[in-house]
């Protein structure tokens, strides 16, 4: 167990690697329950929400979900969240653990101008189970009335699991189909136990922290703290998708539209190391004994069986097939910058 | 898994086999728990001087990188060829993974080492 955002969490229950491999071929489940809730409900609430995210709540159906950016004047990044469109005027955003107070402050704070929408940091009526992996829906059905096949990605729908109120979403961070659950706390090891029980034939695993981190690397999925932060712009990390333009007014815009125009200096690219190491979060990217670039997440993956590394590098040398070095403690090792993600599923 | 008691053992979570007076280093079962899957040992080369205390390598796992702290002076005489290819058997097998074998420039160090019950008792703490 290691301690991390005020949560007691597991690294590994029986190894990244199996558990990394079971989620890829079968399904994992996680305790993801410290990430938090902030919901905003009022009849401004999608205005209101609007003004503080980069992509487009209004446009969201009732049961929709949409990755965003919680940014700061800047363009940068007070948090990546995903949306919720719970009812008309009732928004919830699922937020990293470790910001869930600052993130909270910040909405409550700037969505004031636009009045009649009003937040609540809800985390604590939330336990949040994802089950991820190819076999998750076969190993989720049998303990829900809701048709699992009826949920489409990026969408969730309200009933039960294993007698236990749910929220069910067809989300998660593994790069694989999978569902995050909602469930209230004093449930949540009823469920937990209910979708390992159901998954035995399957073979579904818990899975720790550390499986989460390699498999939402392989599927390049940014790692707030990481790969992005206040001090990293949107365009900068890749995530130009995110951003509905004809907004005219979200926080961080007018930044963001000055970048557009006049270009990145840095971009975020995949590594694949050539020499032998792994480039680790924090060591330099090197060009004649100059620093010219940080890595911000790297590992060796145990499905691709490689290492791969994510970093910011200048943008003259972020075109797939560059050759950059990275400083591993002291030793320049060779690296090829490669396309994102490094794992993409096939989609039936 | 037993501490086998053939073996002297190390604070830094290094067994030590001393035949005559050479001595083979690997890490223990304790260690290659607490680093988890292990994708590459980094080792010296043949020839090359190491001592005790100071490390002479480094075991990279998916979670982390560590340092390799030789338990003993002396001159690497062997370098286990297999580890390149199939670091994982040091998590498989960590009492029958040698990493490297060292010439050792006084043998009668070794008797300072820790044995079976010491080391035991050190990781229970």
């Amino acid at each position: 167990m290691v301690p991390f955002a005020g949560w007691d969490m597991p690294v590994e229950y029986s190894g990244i690697s199996a558990e990394h491999m079971a989620v890829r071929t079968r399904a994992g489940l996680f305790d993801v329950s410290h990430m938090g809730q902030i919901e905003v409900a009022g009849k401004n609430a999608a205005a209101a929400v609007d003004r503080v995210v980069c992509s487009d709540a209004s446009a969201l159906k009732i049961g929709q979900v949409k990755y965003s950016g919680l940014l700061t004047p800047d363009g940068t990044f007070v948090d990546d969240v995903l949306v919720y469109r719970m009812a008309p005027s009732h928004f919830m955003f699922v937020a990293n653990a470790s910001n869930v107070k600052k993130d909270y402050a910040w909405i409550s704070e700037q969505i004031k101008s636009v009045g009649d929408a009003a937040a609540v940091d809800s985390s604590s009526r939330y336990a949040l189970l994802a089950l991820q992996g190819p076999a998750s829906r076969e190993v989720l059905q049998p303990l829900t009335g809701v048709e699992l096949s009826d949920i489409k990605p990026y969408w969730f729908a309200n009933g039960e699991v294993a007698n236990a109120r749910a929220t069910i979403s067809r989300t998660g961070y593994s790069g694989e189909d999978g569902f995050e659950i909602f469930v209230p706390p004093n449930m949540a090891e009823r469920v937990w136990q209910a979708v390992l029980e159901s998954g035995r034939s399957a073979e579904v695993m818990p899975c720790g922290l550390g499986a989460r981190d390699t498999l939402r690397l392989e599927a390049a999925m940014r790692l707030y703290g990481n790969d992005i932060d206040e001090s990293t712009t949107v365009l900068e990390a890749g995530l130009d998708w995110t951003v509905a333009w004809h907004k005219t007014d979200f926080i961080g815009r007018d930044r963001l539209a000055e970048q557009r125009g006049a270009g990145v200096g840095r971009t975020l690219v995949g590594l694949e190391m050539i020499d032998r190491g792994i480039a680790r979060h924090g060591y330099p990217l090197m060009q004649q004994d100059r620093p010219i670039g940080v890595v911000t997440s790297g590992t060796q993956t145990p499905f691709l069986k490689k290492a791969i590394a994510m970093a910011y590098a200048p943008i003259e040398l972020a075109a797939p097939g560059t050759e950059i070095d990275v400083d591993i403690r002291g030793r320049a090792s060779k690296a090829r910058v490669v396309p994102l993600p490094f794992y993409k599923r096939s989609r039936k | 898994m037993p501490y086998p008691t053939d073996l002297k053992y190390t604070k830094d979570h290094e067994w030590v086999r001393v035949s005559g007076d050479t001595a083979a280093v690997g890490i223990t079962d304790y260690a290659q728990q607490q680093l988890g899957d292990v994708v590459f040992v980094e080792l010296p080369d043949v020839g090359s001087t190491v001592t005790a205390g100071e490390s002479f390598g480094s075991i990279e796992s998916v979670k982390a990188v560590s340092e390799l702290f030789a338990p003993l002076t002396g001159e690497v005489v062997e370098v286990n060829p297999h580890l390149k290819d199939h670091p994982e058997t040091v998590n498989s097998e960590p009492y029958n993974t040698w990493m490297v074998r060292i010439r050792l420039s006084s043998p009668a160090a070794s008797e300072s080492l820790l044995d079976a019950a010491a080391y035991e008792a050190l990781v229970k703490e």
